[in-house]
């Protein structure tokens, strides 16, 4: 408050204060307090501070501020790069353009409206934020969902995590230039949209996973459709292979290029494709299986490098693998309810508002406060496309969640982003930040 | 298309209409991709729906070679200040189409962060609601934009 007041009293033109505040986006790059801090890439040691090194000399060194307005930074990341000549010698990332103080909105909707909210965190991935917030409702109310439930939501899921990732494909080759992979991956996502709007009503932001199971049984016909795409995706990605797997270009940019290695990724708390491509295979579908995936056969792929070509052939992997489970999941789909029968919990049918008192009661209790879950804290997670989603919850007894907090895996993975671009060349970030994947909306909040 | 011939002098109605049909058929959008919203705005411009019918495929990673912002997303406080400078980068003619309920008015997220509508910061000569709006939206939403430069009138639809 004191610096803003002398902002205020400041004459222009006079000498300034001395502690001036510094206005929106001037984020210094200054010298790091801590004095020298090492870091390890690639074998070299980058110290942090190299600007006073002696050899550089001035004319060299140059800071470029990149977005937050930048086709390239996927939405509106920004970055204030650090160079000698073409040489990136720091990189700072600068969020916050996209907050939506969405954990803030959480605590001011019901449980049932949670999900409305939380969906439009991670866009790409929609259905598994809802499914990490159900989660976590359904642990603090100790409400186990019906079988042909949870398999819905893997089902959903999983197709989420193909779309998600064919995005991702479509935009790390739009980004280095590989423009007809943007209009394969996107051409493939439609595919799975349809059925999505099919399904929920909606194309993104669904909404169709609740607490207690989700929002509506699977339409008529179904089976059908996921049988469609499990025939046309692979063989979608036999063109994408074709086009991308040993493109000499292609690799020239992506092999190399944006390395991080296991120990880092620990150190940084990196999940996902990123961490999975450097060799590590922690899924949390295997480690910690949650909406019964456990009971169907796939594999963690993994790289060797942790390079962007590392990352983009993890990814391409994993939609096979995703593929395997959905078709294990088509052919296992158990009968039943679609949500608990517990009318605290879930609304009761339509028909029978018709037909009991206690039923409308019920549903006009359900949708005007909700329910009240038990005094507690909880915390659910889940393998989103882009790594570790985590929702945690505190309950003080009433009907809304008096925190809701997102271990959001975009923002965690673009921690890597300065370990990834230092001692590396400018037009290398445009593949790096591309492989990272990151969704600002889940990224900011 | 709408009004051909209008009344008053013919030559310079017809330069007149002449300067519309060319603006509208060669709308070049700013990237201004902001959150959900954006990933259906570049669904609209992929192979499925093609906004290259329109002659609009061009999305310009400079303000400054575009004549259409599309507001794709919510605004929060910290990005008006850069929205309304890409805005002011445009060169004129320019056009602005608020994309989805949070642009429009800050949807459902009414708290601090966001700004509620983004017709707060710059001139919106278009709103397409949806939260996201598909591309089918989007498309209808720059149709009318086109036809409403056409005329030079408010269209309502």
């Amino acid at each position: 408050m004191a610096d803003r007041r002398l902002l205020e009293t400041w004459v222009s033109g006079t000498e300034e204060p001395d502690a001036m505040p510094t206005d929106e986006g001037a984020q210094e790059m200054g010298v790091q307090e801590s004095g020298y801090r090492f870091r390890e890439q690639l074998g070299a040691v980058v110290t942090d501070d190299y600007l006073y090194e002696e050899e550089v000399s001035e004319d060299e060194r140059m800071i470029i501020n990149m977005g937050p307005q930048h086709p390239s930074t996927h939405g509106v990341l920004r970055l204030q790069l650090e160079l000698e000549g073409e040489m990136i010698k720091r990189c700072r990332p600068v969020i916050g353009y996209l907050h939506t103080g969405m954990e803030k909105t959480a605590e001011t909707l019901t449980y049932m409206q949670g999900p409305t909210n939380v969906t439009r965190m991670d866009y790409l991935a929609p259905l598994h934020n809802e499914l990490v917030y159900s989660l976590a409702t359904e642990q603090l109310l100790e409400v186990e969902v019906p079988p042909r439930a949870a398999a819905i939501r893997v089902l959903m899921t999983e197709l989420n995590r193909v779309s998600s990732h064919l995005v991702a494909l479509a935009t790390n080759g739009m980004d280095i230039g590989a423009i007809s992979m943007m209009m394969y991956g996107f051409r493939e996502r439609e595919l799975i949209l349809a059925f999505f709007e099919k399904t929920t009503g909606l194309r993104m932001n669904h909404n169709y996973i609740r607490p207690g199971g989700v929002a509506a049984d699977l339409p008529p016909g179904w089976r059908k459709d996921v049988k469609q795409i499990l025939k046309t995706i692979p063989k979608r990605l036999v063109q994408y292979d074709d086009l991308l797997k040993e493109n000499p270009i292609w690799l020239a940019r992506t092999q190399g290029v944006g390395v991080i290695t296991a120990e880092e990724c620990r150190a940084y708390s990196i999940t996902g494709p990123i961490l999975r491509a450097t060799g590590v295979d922690w899924d949390l579908r295997k480690v910690f299986p949650y909406s019964g995936i456990g009971q169907y056969e796939f594999d963690v792929p993994v790289g060797a490098h942790g390079d962007v070509y590392d990352r983009y052939r993890v990814r391409v992997e994993e939609i096979i693998q995703s593929l395997r489970i959905i078709e294990q999941v088509a052919d296992m789909m158990p009968s039943g309810d679609f949500r608990v029968s517990d009318r605290k919990v879930t609304p009761p049918p339509r028909a029978r508002i018709d037909e009991s008192m206690e039923a409308l009661i019920h549903h006009f209790k359900i949708f005007t406060e909700g329910f009240r879950a038990p005094p507690g804290e909880t915390y659910a997670a889940i393998e989103s496309p882009r790594g570790e989603l985590g929702c945690y919850l505190v309950s003080d007894g009433g009907g809304k969640p008096w925190r809701c907090h997102i271990r959001a895996p975009s923002f965690y993975n673009l921690q890597a982003l300065p370990v990834m671009l230092a001692e590396s060349m400018v037009a290398d970030t445009i593949a790096t930040i591309a492989s990272l994947d990151p969704v600002m909306g889940d990224v900011d909040r | 298309m709408a009004r051909r011939s209008q009344p008053g002098n013919l030559v310079t109605t017809t330069i007149d209409w002449a300067a519309r049909w060319a603006q509208t058929q060669s709308m070049w959008p700013a990237t201004f991709g902001l959150a959900c919203c954006a990933i259906e705005m570049m669904a609209t411009g992929t192979a499925h729906h093609d906004l290259a019918r329109f002659g609009m495929e061009v999305f310009r990673a400079s303000p400054r070679q575009a004549d259409l912002m599309i507001v794709a997303g919510r605004v929060s406080q910290k990005m008006a200040p850069v929205l309304r400078q890409v805005y002011d980068q445009m060169p004129e003619p320019k056009w602005v189409i608020s994309m989805g309920a949070c642009a429009s008015t800050g949807g459902m997220f009414n708290n601090y962060a966001l700004v509620q509508g983004v017709d707060q910061v710059v001139p919106v000569d278009m709103y397409v609601p949806g939260c996201p709006p598909g591309p089918q939206s989007l498309m209808h939403g720059i149709l009318t934009l086109q036809r409403q430069i056409m005329s030079g009138e408010k269209v309502t639809v």
